[in-house]
């Protein structure tokens, strides 16, 4: 069959309609025009016009993380390509699938110091998993796809095309997704069986395991949690969930230890600590889950279970490698664990239990609630309760709102939970959350954040009145930079040092300029009403809530220290980890 | 040239020896020769804070547009794996091959030596060159550009000897290798 001849530009819609994109976060240019006439005259594919192309990036983000599928973002060239990089580098560094389409000036003039021209696959080189400078339409098509490809298998990423002007205009042949295979990206999806049966049986023989599982066993499909889920109950083990892993085992189970690492529970990180096999699901053994690497949970056997291979070995060392996919890998560990009719160590696993049920019996995320100003992680326990067993997506800014979401908010489901994890980005709640909504139209998005993230992306909560898209904003408002002020009091002498915002905006007068229905509270006996009220108007909502400037994140382990170095409460005690613990060891 | 990456077994804690000292490696990469991806090998090093000792690249196969990386680099074990790791993960890099592991391999370099003199250290740096089995392959009555090849402890040790005879200026090629018997890469 002859192939058909197109325009530049319809073959990037054909490719964006054929890989199945319903929704395109962009901003046009001079160099795109051309492309934008083509999309003004389709509505196969949705085109949100944002106000920032990070929030496109971010907003593509959230689209991606919520829905499993890739997102997509469209950018000029030159300001419109740079003004992406951020997002990029977070989708990169929290393995999100994104496919992001510049603009670029045409070919004959790449080089010159054009007008708008960037070296945009320079620039995006080290911030993206692959990209393409597209030289002639010929190879519009088959790049598109391969970008496609790459973003969504293996470990995923941002893979960025740049499209010079003249190859939007030129003609060529369209080829589908089929026709189109990467000659040499081919990642392993299944594991190799001998270390999965070297795995289980660790496994079956352990005394005190912890099932540390992470953003990978999401990236791998919601059947991967049910997986993770099951082995988690055949083995009665303990489990704990990094912040990219939130939701791949529902929060509310006992066996659940809450979050390890710097903010992490007291019995997650000693766990952690004191264990002799630990199962890492999907885990990198980043910086802020292992604290100092020397001291990181130095008696146990360590299984890890990564698509990546470069991930396995780069922080720790481990005993049992495991190159494959969670969902692949999780489906054998199960297969391989019951031919064998491995059984658990009974006995010890009870010993193991008592010890975790004295840490937690320290509850280290307890606080209390006076009559003075509401404190953030009141309001976060409350919009817990108040929408359980809802149909709610939660995503979040960045500093200390963020850890307490991440502590005090449960998630029972995979793809529930965005935040900005490996690279910390604030400003990306808001068109996260945008991102999130075109993706799931009827139901609730609550945005946690507070006003110095997002005065970052503010802009786009134009884009999501425009839209109408009935973004809940909860700005837990504390008139500061809170992390920043708690490490300055923490850290570095309790001196305060360019972290006040108490003279910000007035942010009810600017939610209700960008077109949301602006609420506030500020007394704990306002919390519940406001909540409720909050969730139940179908519209953009901006919660104003004034909390407590003074609060600290805790538990905490401080940059570079070992778990047993943990700080529980506001008065600095020490976890005392008794003698007795430690002797388990 | 088959193009798919083997999948390669990932060596466990007990392999890889946390207290050994860095230690050198060559590394064999088989990249699609395309725009750009030289940069992204040396932006893997460069960013992420690895050594290049030496760094040869030119196409291999015309047909397939194939080219070859050659790497010499150092570090310890855990370093070693994370660089080979990391550039496997690079979507252009088809095989990646660690000489230093992978069986016994030939490297070679090549060398251009200037030497300026004239009288005893003249006659002096041309008998060397014979030993070493150089090539003059420029000369005017006051100089010598010598052709060697060899491995670089060979060059090492030539220019080194050249050095109080009047060396004024080199040029390397750095090092090429291949792994030896009959198998492809
Ligand atoms: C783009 C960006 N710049 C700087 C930082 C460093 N940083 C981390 S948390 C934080 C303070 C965040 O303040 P706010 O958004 O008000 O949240 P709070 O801690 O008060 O909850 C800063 C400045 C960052 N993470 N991202
Ligand atoms: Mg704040």
């Amino acid at each position: 069959m002859a192939k058909r001849r197109f325009i530049g530009g319809e073959i990037i819609l054909k490719a964006l309609a054929d890989q199945d994109v319903d929704v395109v976060f962009g901003y046009p240019g001079g160099v795109t025009l051309p492309l934008y006439d083509k999309i003004g005259q389709q509505n196969r594919t949705k085109h949100i016009l944002v106000a920032h192309e990070q929030g496109a990036v971010h907003a593509a983000e959230g689209y991606a993380r919520s829905t499993g599928k890739p997102g997509v973002a469209l950018a000029t060239s030159g300001p419109g390509a740079t003004n992406t990089v951020t997002g990029l580098v977070d989708a990169l560094m929290d393995s999100i699938p994104v496919v992001c389409l510049t603009g670029q000036v045409v070919s004959t003039l790449i080089g010159n110091d054009a007008f708008q021209e960037a070296d945009t696959t320079g620039i995006t080189r080290p911030a993206t998993k692959h990209n393409y400078l597209v030289k002639s339409t010929e190879d519009l098509a088959r790049v598109i796809h391969e970008a496609f490809y790459v973003a969504t298998h293996g470990r995923p990423g941002p893979v960025l095309v740049d499209i010079p002007k003249d190859v939007i205009l030129g003609e060529g042949e369209y080829v589908g997704p089929e026709d189109v295979l990467p000659k040499s990206y081919a990642p392993q999806i299944k594991g190799e069986k001998a270390s999965i049966e070297e795995a289980v049986e660790l496994m079956a023989s352990a005394k005190r395991p912890i099932i540390y599982a992470g953003g990978g066993v999401i990236n791998s499909g919601p059947k991967a949690s049910k997986l993770l889920t099951e082995l988690v109950d055949m083995t009665g083990f303990p489990c704990t969930l990094t912040l990219m892993g939130l939701g791949a085992y529902p929060a509310s189970r006992p066996q659940f230890l809450g979050m390890p690492g710097m903010h992490g529970t007291l019995e997650a990180n000693m766990a952690m600590y004191q264990c002799d096999v630990m199962v890492n699901i999907g885990a990198r053994f980043d910086d802020r889950v292992t604290g100092k690497t020397d001291a990181f949970s130095p008696r146990s056997k360590k299984i890890h279970v990564d698509i990546d291979p470069s991930s396995i070995n780069k922080n720790i060392a481990v005993d049992v490698p495991i190159i494959g996919d969670c969902t692949s890998v999780l489906r054998d560990m199960l297969r391989i664990w019951k031919a064998k009719n491995l059984k658990t160590d009974k006995p010890a696993l009870k010993k193991w239990w008592a010890q975790i049920g004295k840490w937690q019996a320290k509850d280290s995320l307890g606080f209390e609630q006076d009559d003075g100003p509401i404190k953030q992680q009141y309001a976060l326990s409350r919009l817990r309760e108040l929408t359980r067993g809802d149909d709610v997506y939660v995503t979040t800014d960045v500093g200390q709102h963020q850890m307490w979401a991440a502590q005090y908010l449960h998630f029972e489901e995979p793809n529930r939970w965005m935040t900005s994890g490996g690279l910390g980005t604030m400003g990306y709640g808001v068109p996260a959350a945008m991102g999130v909504q075109a993706g799931h139209p009827d139901s609730k998005v609550v945005c946690v954040t507070s006003e110095g993230s997002l005065l970052m992306n503010i802009q786009e909560m134009a884009t999501i009145a425009k839209y109408g898209l009935p973004v809940k904003i909860l700005n837990l408002n504390n008139n500061v930079l809170g992390m920043i002020r708690q490490w300055q009091e923490l850290f570095h002498g309790n001196r305060e040092s360019e972290c006040d915002l108490s003279r910000g905006p007035d942010f009810l007068k600017l939610a209700e300029g960008f077109g949301f229905v602006p609420l506030s509270a500020s007394d704990p006996a306002e919390v519940d009403d406001a909540i409720n009220e909050m969730m139940r108007i179908d519209k953009p909502v901006f919660l104003n809530m004034a909390v407590s400037r003074d609060e600290n994140v805790f538990p905490m382990i401080p940059a570079g220290a070992a778990h047993y170095d943990i700080v529980l409460g506001p008065n600095d005690q020490r976890a005392e980890v008794d003698d007795d613990d430690m002797m388990m060891a | 040239m088959a193009p798919r990456k083997k999948p390669r077994k990932t060596p466990t804690k007990a392999q890889l020896d946390a207290k050994a000292e860095p230690q050198e490696h060559t590394f064999s990469v088989l990249v699609a020769n395309e725009a750009g991806v030289l940069a992204r090998v040396v932006g893997l090093f460069s960013g992420r804070g690895y050594n290049i000792d030496s760094l040869t690249v030119s196409e291999v196969d015309e047909e397939e547009h194939l080219s070859k990386i050659t790497i010499v680099t150092t570090g310890t074990p855990m370093i070693i794996e994370q660089i080979r790791a990391q550039l496997e993960r690079l979507v252009p890099v088809r095989r990646v091959a660690d000489l230093t592991v992978e069986g016994p391999s030939v490297s070679r370099e090549l060398a251009l030596v200037k030497v300026k003199g004239r009288g005893e250290k003249r006659v002096e740096s041309l008998r060397i060159a014979d030993i070493f089995r150089a090539h003059v392959v420029d000369s005017t009555n006051n100089s010598f550009v010598f052709e060697i090849v060899g491995d670089t402890g060979k060059l090492d040790a030539f220019i080194e000897l050249m050095q109080p005879l009047g060396l004024i200026d080199v040029s390397r090629t750095g090092v090429v290798a291949i792994a030896r018997g009959a198998e492809e890469m």
